[in-house]
């Protein structure tokens, strides 16, 4: 707890916290000293000059910066003072002498710091009469931020940006004096995952996105603040549209999600929903194609073949795989669709790329991202977090360098982080299981990692480092982990609104509200709402795919999931797809998985529809609607509750907000959840469980024994590499695809392997090699990658134009056969 | 006339070997150092800061003083400042040149004094000779165990490193040392915290010293305080060193007593106005001092206090004479180019004001100055120096905007009618 200190601010007297920052104080009650470079995430520099204020001290008066200057007892300000209103003036004509009066052309024009404050606190007019300093106007410094040197103020907000807080220092001073210039490295871009948070915080428009360059005015757009769905962290964002387009993301600083950062791809991954692509009518395959029909003509027809499949199979023969893309009611919609409506418990959220659902929804005691900033020590044996969440991985940085805790980074693989590890351990896919026995162990070169660990507290990110890994992985480290000191556990998966889908029952093992759908006496509760629930086993979507493609399973329904895209085994994927008698697909695109559907339904996107989505924490957070869906989409609910009707068992949901209510009643976790409750106003949204005794689903998982992991280790098969397949910011996912700012910065296909692998097989950089999996041989383009060890080689997942090799551990490595001319 | 010359008595007797090991050693040379070695810290600090030693570096703080303000935590370094940068000044590249030795034994006693085992010499990057020679006489000093490990045969480490600045003024500013020494932009630190006795190299303790003021250490050891106090004046100890340019016959280095008045200095000791021309003002303390004229400052002591009440300063010791064919304005002009060229860029008013004051300067020279010009150039001036008064405030980081301002006042303040016969003639009366 911090001393509070009086000081007098204008002549009111306040009571701040000791030592911190007058601007920062006098902020928070109600006095707002102008400022450019100050930025309260950022480590402040005074050189803008703005903020300048006088201060009293025993030693006289003293002008000075009051974002630099800490707060002390009987500190007196004066923040318009008549000196200091001189000195704000001078600084603004100083600063207004080269700046380009360009603004009714300039982005920034109508939201720009400098013109508010000009206005607020600048000359009425310059005396500058010689010539402005010129520069090349906007350069290209990435692929997705424009800089232009001539209206730029200097003030280091994007440099000290990029370098103390995304931890890549790509762009710097260059030159000085006057001629002072933010530039990149020559031959090196500013191709940082987070370049487009420079934008958002220019306080002039010197950084432009390419994204948004001359697509609106400020005071043509709306906005409403919403919830990200590109990964599970749940960034708070606001969400411009103007007429009936979105045209920008920008983050919204809430402390316990991104803290107003966003990674590009949640930036810029808006454009997919106003893609010329989206999906506007209902489809139905005619003779092999699609033809556009209504919804009651596409309905009818779903009804009618899920109808007769069910009366002829049981709806046990049908199988439900999505979810993790849509709102916690959709999701609930989806599970009650498939449990009541269909009569099936084959439902799963999770693509055979996740970890076991339970483990998901019920590891305990979980912790929250904020509990990173209090950490002695870090265990993050998970993806890449570069890749598959950026704001998780701003928040470990953060935690790391400001809040001193010490990082143990175990993967496969180089990540983003091991510049800030205190130990890394790198291993072979399939050897995890061995490298936590040794680790749990604590002998020789483990004692020091055993001893960084074992001071609390303790936060683990446990995930799935790629997916050729076996999920069982995760759970025994997360075991190992929970035998830490003051530990908690924050599981990872990535998939938007995964977290949620599984809080709604969207998986084999689950019922809505983290119950195990093995636990009778809750069955029993949830009967009393929801009416009977089948008590067949239930499969989960590789079971699914499996099921379909033997016959087992004859009909299939996809809502917003594109398997054959993302189940890490493509062929069982479309093997079963294609077998399916029926499949109908609630999507916003065509996907490589629903162009085999024999009905695709119109969805709303985010932007286009309300709900709650819970993230990794168990956060539940509220997204909002600001345009309408394009054509006739429809939200996921609304589709499923037609269905229903047309199959005579009515979900009756009357809208979202409804869902929600239900969802309240049913699912124990989610008790007093409402949307009153999530409404945006300075929320962080609303964590659940509140406490344990709401929290159901306790998931325990087993503690590291030697034996049993060793028992689990896997080789790849003599002569082949161990595969490690791992996920990219940037891919060929379906959003992605549609989001053309950032389809094209997907790394693309190559085949990384270490030096002497590469030496032995005689390849060279950049020289194409054949690598041949249980379900493929392709040619990838070779990259040399010491941070991998021998024999294992690195294919990223997903990418475009680029076949699938399956998830098998083994992989046979040779170079590629010459082609003859 | 003639005055006691203490920094410069090896050099002028030995000109042609002063630099050496050898000839430092056979005129009495590390004997000093070898006594600091059996010294406590609180001992060498206490007879420093008896001595009235003043840092030479321009703002002529106590040396003892600085040295006692050093945080405990450890490791400790010295820095020696060798960015000698103010136009006009050139004493320290003597002191390296031709007698490093006797920098380097003062280093050795500032080092013990600070508990120091690492130490650095920041010389400016257009000083290839004077940095070659130190080297040299550090590569002899380790070579006789004077410097490196286990010094003099005790069990002190001291290593020293020689590092060549990159062309920048600002170097010259502490802190803007120390970010240039840890490889980064040479751009001054916020002070607060940046002090570096508390936070410097590396954020550790830091004593940051200048040439001239080290060199001053084996010889206060040798003669003792009293008779080291007894060169100077009361209040300023010691001999100066002082740089003449400009227009005097006989423009140099001279190591002085304070205490004589400006006219003994630039009639007596420089020789007199070159062809005898009328002296129409001179710059008593570097670029960044306030000009003095011969109406008001002939006949002032050269003290820091006198100075100091007539507003200006000594500064580094550069004294610029300037003749009646000056024009005041393009002179003016020059200083301020010479500033807004080396502003670091960093906060806004020196970045931007100072580079508007050079283009206002110039305009006016070139005839194109409108009556509204004498008066924004205060008043650009005020918005860097709010006020203007000596000392000045700031409303930048570090001094270097401020100091653009004095050759502003000092015009508008003498010679507000040559400022207004550039405007209204349209051009320079001089020319």
């Amino acid at each position: 707890m911090t001393d509070l200190v009086k000081i007098t601010v204008d002549g009111r007297e306040i009571e701040v916290p000791a030592g911190e920052l007058v601007i920062k104080a006098a902020q928070d009650h109600g006095t707002y000293i102008p400022r450019f470079c100050w930025h309260p995430r950022m480590k402040e520099v005074g050189m803008c000059r703005m903020c300048l204020v006088e201060i009293e001290t025993p030693r006289g008066t003293i002008l000075t910066t009051s974002c630099t200057t800490p707060a002390s007892a009987g500190m007196v300000v004066h923040t318009a003072s008549e000196t200091t209103k001189k000195a704000q003036a001078g600084i603004l004509e100083f600063l207004l002498i080269n700046h380009p009066l360009d603004c009714p052309v300039c982005d920034k024009g109508g939201e720009c710091p400098l013109q508010d404050q000009t206005m607020a606190y600048g000359p009425g007019e310059s005396r500058f009469v010689e010539e402005k300093r010129h520069f090349e106007k906007p350069i290209p410094i990435s692929d997705l931020v424009f800089l232009d040197r001539e209206r730029c103020i200097l003030c280091a907000r994007c440099t000290r940006f990029a370098d103390e807080i995304a931890g890549d220092p790509l762009i710097e001073f260059k030159d000085r004096g006057n001629h002072t210039q933010v530039q990149t490295f020559p031959d090196l871009p500013f191709s940082s995952y987070f370049s487009g948070n420079t934008v958002q915080i220019c306080p002039v428009g010197a950084l432009t996105a390419s994204a948004y360059r001359f697509k609106a005015r400020p005071w043509d757009l709306r906005r409403v603040e919403s919830s990200c769905s590109h990964c599970t962290v749940g960034c708070s964002i606001a969400v411009e549209a103007s007429r009936n387009d979105v045209l920008r993301f920008n983050g919204v600083d809430n402390d316990a999600t991104n803290q107003g950062w966003l990674s590009d791809k949640c930036r810029f991954g808006f454009e997919f929903i106003g893609s010329e692509n989206r999906l506007r009518t209902p489809l139905i395959k005619v003779d092999g194609e699609f033809q556009e029909t209504t919804w009651a003509d596409a309905l009818d027809l779903v009804a009618e073949r899920l109808g007769s499949i069910i009366e002829e199979h049981g709806g046990e023969a049908v199988g439900g795989i999505g979810g993790a893309r849509s709102t916690n009611e959709d999701a609930y919609a989806f599970g009650k669709f498939m449990r009541t409506v269909v009569g099936s418990n084959h439902l799963d959220a999770q693509l055979d790329d996740g970890l076991d659902a339970r483990f998901l929804a019920g590891v305990s005691p979980r912790a929250k991202i904020g509990d990173l900033d209090h950490a002695a020590a870090i265990l993050l044996w998970a993806p890449d977090l570069k890749e598959e969440s950026g704001s998780l991985y701003l928040r470990v940085r953060h935690a790391v360098q400001e809040g001193g805790a010490k990082l143990v980074v175990i993967h496969p693989r180089r990540t983003g982080l091991d510049d800030r590890a205190t130990h890394k351990l790198t291993y072979r896919p399939g050897q995890g299981f061995g490298l936590l026995a040794d680790l749990a162990g604590g002998e020789g070169d483990y004692a020091a990692v055993l001893e960084t660990l074992s001071h609390g507290p303790v936060v683990a990110i446990v995930g799935r480092t790629g997916l050729t890994e076996a999920p069982e992985l995760a759970e025994a480290v997360a075991g190992f982990a929970l035998g830490l000191p003051d530990a908690t556990v924050l599981p990872f998966a990535r998939r938007s609104n995964v977290f949620g889908a599984l809080d709604m029952g969207v998986a084999p093992s689950l019922l809505p509200g983290r119950v195990a759908a093995d636990d009778a006496e809750a069955m029993a509760q949830l009967e009393a709402v929801w009416g009977p629930i089948p008590t067949h086993e239930a499969r989960d979507t590789l079971g699914i795919l499996e099921g379909l493609a033997v016959g087992d399973l004859k009909a299939l329904i996809l809502l917003g999931a594109d398997p054959v895209r993302d189940v890490p085994d493509a062929t069982v994927a479309r093997r079963g797809i294609e077998a399916a008698e029926f499949v109908v697909a609630i999507d916003l695109f065509l996907t490589d998985t629903n162009q085999l559907a024999d009905v695709v339904l119109p969805a709303e996107a985010f932007g286009e529809k309300e709900g709650t989505v819970t993230n990794l924490e168990g956060r539940v957070q509220k997204v909002n609607r600001i345009v309408t869906g394009p054509g006739q989409s429809q939200a996921d609910w609304a589709i499923l509750d037609d269905i229903s009707r047309r199959l005579s068992k009515p979900l009756a949901f009357a809208s979202a907000e409804a869902i929600c209510k239900e969802i309240a009643d049913v699912a124990p976790a989610y008790a007093g959840m409402t949307w009153e409750l999530l409404e945006w106003d300075e929320k962080e949204g609303a964590v659940v469980p509140y406490g344990e005794a709401v929290q159901p689903l306790i998931h325990h998982p087993a503690a590291a024994d030697r034996k049993a992991l060793e028992a689990m280790s896997r080789q790849p098969s003599s002569g082949a590499f161990a595969l490690h397949l791992a996920r990219t910011l940037y891919d060929d996912g379906v959003l992605m695809r549609n989001s053309l700012s950032l389809h094209a910065l997907a790394p693309g296909a190559a085949v990384h392997l270490h030096p002497e692998d590469a030496g032995r097989l005689g390849v060279t950089e950049g020289a194409l090699v054949e690598v041949k999996s249980v379900d493929a041989s392709i040619r990838l383009p070779a990259v040399l990658d010491s941070s991998l060890l021998t024999g294992v080689v690195y294919v990223p997942f997903n990418q475009p134009w680029t076949p699938s090799l399956g998830a098998a551990l083994s992989v046979v490595v040779a170079a590629g056969k010459e082609v003859s001319a | 006339m003639s005055h006691a010359q203490v920094l410069f008595a090896r050099m002028a007797e030995h000109p042609t070997d002063s630099h050496t090991l050898v000839m430092y050693e056979a005129t009495g040379g590390y004997v000093q150092a070898r006594r600091a070695m059996d010294m406590t810290r609180d001992e060498i600090v206490e007879l420093v800061k008896t001595s009235g030693l003043l840092g030479r570096g321009g703002a002529a703080f106590s040396a003892g003083l600085k040295w006692s303000f050093l945080a405990p935590a450890r490791p400790a370094y010295l820095v020696v400042n060798g960015d000698e940068s103010e136009p006009g000044t050139f004493k320290d590249r003597q002191l390296l040149e031709r007698d490093p030795h006797q920098m380097i034994e003062g280093i050795i006693i500032a080092s013990v004094a600070n508990e120091v085992r690492e130490a650095f010499i920041y010389i400016r990057g257009e000083y290839p000779k004077p940095a070659r020679r130190v080297q040299q006489a550090i590569d002899e000093a380790y070579a006789a165990g004077y410097l490196g490990k286990g010094i003099f045969g005790t069990d002190y480490d001291l290593d020293v490193t020689v590092h060549l600045g990159g062309g920048a003024y600002i170097c010259g500013e502490e802190t803007a040392l120390i970010n240039s020494l840890e490889g980064k932009r040479g751009e001054p630190r916020l002070k607060p915290p940046y002090f570096p006795a508390a936070k410097g190299l590396y954020m550790m303790p830091t004593i940051v010293n200048n040439v001239e003021t080290v060199s001053n250490l084996p010889h206060i050891f040798e003669m003792g305080t009293d008779d080291y106090r007894a060169l100077g004046h009361a209040t300023d100890t010691g001999t100066f060193l002082f740089s003449v340019s400009g227009h005097v016959k006989e423009p140099g280095n001279y190591e002085l007593p304070h205490g004589i008045t400006w006219r003994e200095l630039i009639f007596d000791v420089a020789g007199g106005m070159r062809e005898d021309r009328g002296l129409k003002a001179w710059i008593p303390g570097g670029a960044s001092a306030p000009w003095f004229v011969p109406e008001h400052h002939l006949d002032l002591e050269i003290t820091k206090e006198a100075t100091g009440a007539a507003g200006s300063m000594l500064g580094s010791g550069a004294v610029v004479v300037m003749d009646e064919t000056t024009c005041v304005v393009k002179a003016a002009e020059r200083v301020v180019r010479f500033f807004s060229h080396e502003s670091c860029g960093q906060c806004t008013p020196c970045r931007e004001g100072t580079t508007w004051l050079e283009m206002i300067l110039r305009r006016i020279e070139a005839g194109s100055g409108r009556p509204i010009d004498a008066e924004l150039l205060l008043d650009v001036s005020d918005n860097i120096s709010p006020g203007l008064t000596w000392p000045p405030k700031q409303t930048t980081i570090c001094p270097l905007g401020p100091s653009a301002v004095s050759p502003i006042t000092s015009v508008a303040k003498y010679f507000a009618d040559e400022l207004r016969q550039h405007i209204v003639q349209g051009g320079c009366p001089l020319d």
